[in-house]
């Protein structure tokens, strides 16, 4: 697909169809729903599932749902789940053994087909980082690989960024540029609610052709990027992206760490909730008469003592290392290992810290005092 | 049965959890056990000096160990296990017949081949002589490969002191200086007293010719790198096996990340230049 093909147009009211095309080819469909006060992913049986005419309201530290006066599919931005739940879970159970010697490693199902709709353009980058983490390393993540392999990417591109987005300057939206298999953008408009598609794979193209569309009109199309424009200049919060790996190499020393650790309470809530953290770590679970016994990988934390813990203590026992640590492989030491930062702008860190620390901010204020502290670089 | 349709959640050979038997256990300090792992029968095991394995006990979890045995010797797996945690005082109670879990190896070892027709110093601190074992074998067993060979060794007490018939053994021999020290001798200590960095004192290194392999406590590595600088080795010639906690041993818990690096992977030794922006930082 060249991407430069005529964008087309389907009706809101047949993106249930594009659901129940999904459905027919095999996809679990899984999408944005509100529960609990929040959007969050899970399976969608129809569009009805959406969050229809609902929006959000996050800032540093918050999160609120409110009604929107039109009919919005999309009218939200990200919430504190992220696709990385269903291509890396949160738990895996990786062994069973017998303690006569039977080792079960356990199987993923290599059959299965996950559709994931709505994808953020930050998240279709999320995605990349961590097909580069888990995927094309030395051992690729077999879980990873089995439930990455079919993935159908229905794209949605942000036309109302959220207050603690800054993926424009991030480089990775409003708008997604690739890696999509369809890519809409909703248009509200007084003669009627559409979707404007661009089509990115064939495996898109498919689809789209399995609902009624036409080809976007002139109009449509200067609609969609004038709302595309206007996001990105809404787009309130933003990291200066140019020279931040060697701005924070510079600085590992520096106040400001020490000064987002007396707010950090190193609860981890930003690495659950971030779309491209995917540290793991491995508990043993037993039967009480050791005859049985699991190993279980879950998500885990840097913020955590236990995390860097080796005989004698942890490496990283204050919380300024930890933050110091999280922040520098988010924004440089990734940049090395895998070619990008590890962050997308997705703003979820912020929205999700209890105590509404905002990395644009911390990385503002390192940069203010830049080399303060004086250290021995070679 | 795998069917076609699942995957195995085990890619690679070395990746897959198999079960060795002990062989032999040696006693080698108070809390320090020389582990012997034979292989399933019909299977050997090769490694490179510096590599480490998973290990895990029945029911109690997994840990990394680097290997501490002759690479040449396909057939008995050693690793020297000190017991500070709970998989490590499981691992170290166990006996001829027991049952560990083994993952590996895994990581990159000593630079054997870059460092072929060099003089070779290796500084050792505790149980940071367990990878450098293996470089002594190799050494041993192909000397005329390599320049002079010098082991600088220091333990906390004498009591401390690892693979002692084989230090003494290695002291006989005339193709290469050891030199022993502890922090704190007792009534029978008549050798070196001080820390090991102390021991530069009585070597005379070629800086031209020299590769430094460094293997201890942290801050022990720290003052050998420094005491190496001073005899003019360049920081390319210096290498260091590096510690941090471990899940996976393949580069995707996260856990041992160090710097731009995954020690499990791009390590457990680095050259030097490699961390020297990072290596002794505070809590990094």
């Amino acid at each position: 697909m060249s991407g430069k093909e005529r964008p087309l147009l389907i009706n809101a009211q047949d993106f249930d169809g594009l659901l129940s095309s999904l459905k027919k080819l095999g996809y679990t469909t899984y999408g944005p729903t509100v529960r609990d006060g929040a959007v969050i992913y899970d399976v969608v049986d129809s569009a009805n599932d959406l969050p229809i005419g609902i929006g959000d309201v996050q800032g540093p530290g918050s999160y609120r749902l409110r009604r929107r006066e039109d009919g919005a599919l999309f009218g939200y931005v990200v919430g504190p789940h992220s696709w990385k739940r269903f291509l890396h879970p949160p738990t895996v159970k990786l062994y069973t053994i017998s303690s006569n010697g039977k080792i079960l490693a356990s199987v993923e199902n290599a059959n299965q087909k996950m559709a994931f709709l709505g994808v953020r353009p930050c998240e279709l980058q999320a995605i990349r980082i961590l097909d580069k983490v888990l995927l094309e390393g030395e051992y690729p993540d077999p879980v990873y690989a089995a439930r990455r392999k079919d993935v159908f990417l229905l794209a949605v591109n942000c036309v109302e960024p959220g207050e603690n987005c800054f993926c424009a300057s991030m480089g990775t939206g409003p708008e997604a540029k690739e890696g999509f298999d369809l890519c809409l953008t909703e248009l509200l408009r007084p003669e009627g609610h559409s979707f404007l598609v661009k089509v990115g794979t064939e495996k898109g193209k498919e689809l789209i052709s399995s609902v009624p569309h036409r080809q976007a009109n002139d109009d449509e199309i200067e609609l969609a990027s004038k709302l595309l424009a206007l996001s990105r200049e809404r787009m309130k919060k933003k990291i200066e992206i140019n020279g931040l790996k060697d701005l924070l190499y510079r600085n590992l020393e520096h106040p400001h760490w020490d000064e987002v650790a007396k707010r950090c309470l190193a609860c981890g809530n930003c690495t659950m909730v971030c779309p491209t953290c995917f540290c793991t770590t491995v508990s043993e679970a037993t039967d009480l008469f050791l005859k049985h016994a699991e190993r279980w990988r879950r998500w885990d934390t840097c913020f955590s003592r236990e995390f860097s813990y080796i005989h004698g203590g942890p490496i990283r026992y204050s919380i300024s290392a930890r933050y110091r640590h999280w922040l520098m492989h988010k924004m440089a030491t990734w940049v090395d290992q895998f070619g990008t930062p590890g962050c997308v702008g997705c703003g979820r860190c912020i929205t999700w810290c209890p105590v509404g620390i905002d990395i644009t901010e911390e990385v503002k204020q390192i940069g203010k005092r830049d080399g303060e502290v004086k250290v021995k670089v070679e | 049965m795998i069917s076609s349709g699942q995957a195995r959640l085990v890619a690679r050979e070395e990746a897959a959890l198999k079960w060795m038997s002990v062989s032999r256990v040696v006693k080698e300090t108070l809390d320090t056990y020389t582990i012997y792992l034979k292989p399933k029968a019909g299977e050997r095991f090769s490694f490179k000096p510096g590599q480490f394995n998973m290990l895990y006990a029945f029911g109690v979890g997994e840990v990394p160990i680097s290997i501490s045995g002759d690479p040449e010797d396909r057939d008995n797996v050693a690793h020297t296990i000190r017991a500070v945690g709970a998989v490590t005082n499981s691992l170290t109670r166990l006996r001829e017949g027991g049952r560990v879990g083994v993952r590996g190896p895994f990581g990159r070892g000593w630079p054997m081949e870059e460092a072929m027709g060099k003089d070779i110093v290796i500084v050792a601190g505790g149980i940071g002589l367990a990878p450098l074992r293996p470089v002594v074998y190799q050494l041993i067993s192909k000397r005329q490969d390599y320049g002079k060979v010098f082991i600088l060794y220091g333990a906390r007490t004498p009591n401390d002191l690892l693979y002692k018939k084989e230090l003494k053994s290695w002291k006989g021999r005339m193709d290469m200086d050891v030199l022993v020290t502890v922090d704190k001798g007792d009534e029978t200590w008549k050798g070196n007293v001080g820390v090991v960095t102390m021991l530069f004192d009585y070597v005379k290194l070629d800086p031209d010719n020299t590769y430094a392999f460094v293997c201890g406590p942290e801050i022990m590595m720290r003052f050998t790198v420094i005491n190496l600088k001073n005899k003019g080795l360049p920081d390319d010639k210096i290498f260091l096996s590096m510690e941090r906690n471990m899940k996976c041993g393949i580069g995707i818990c996260g856990h041992c990340q160090f710097g731009p690096y995954f020690v499990c992977k791009d390590g457990p030794v680095f050259r030097y230049t490699q961390v020297k922006n990072f290596f002794g930082r505070h809590e990094f």
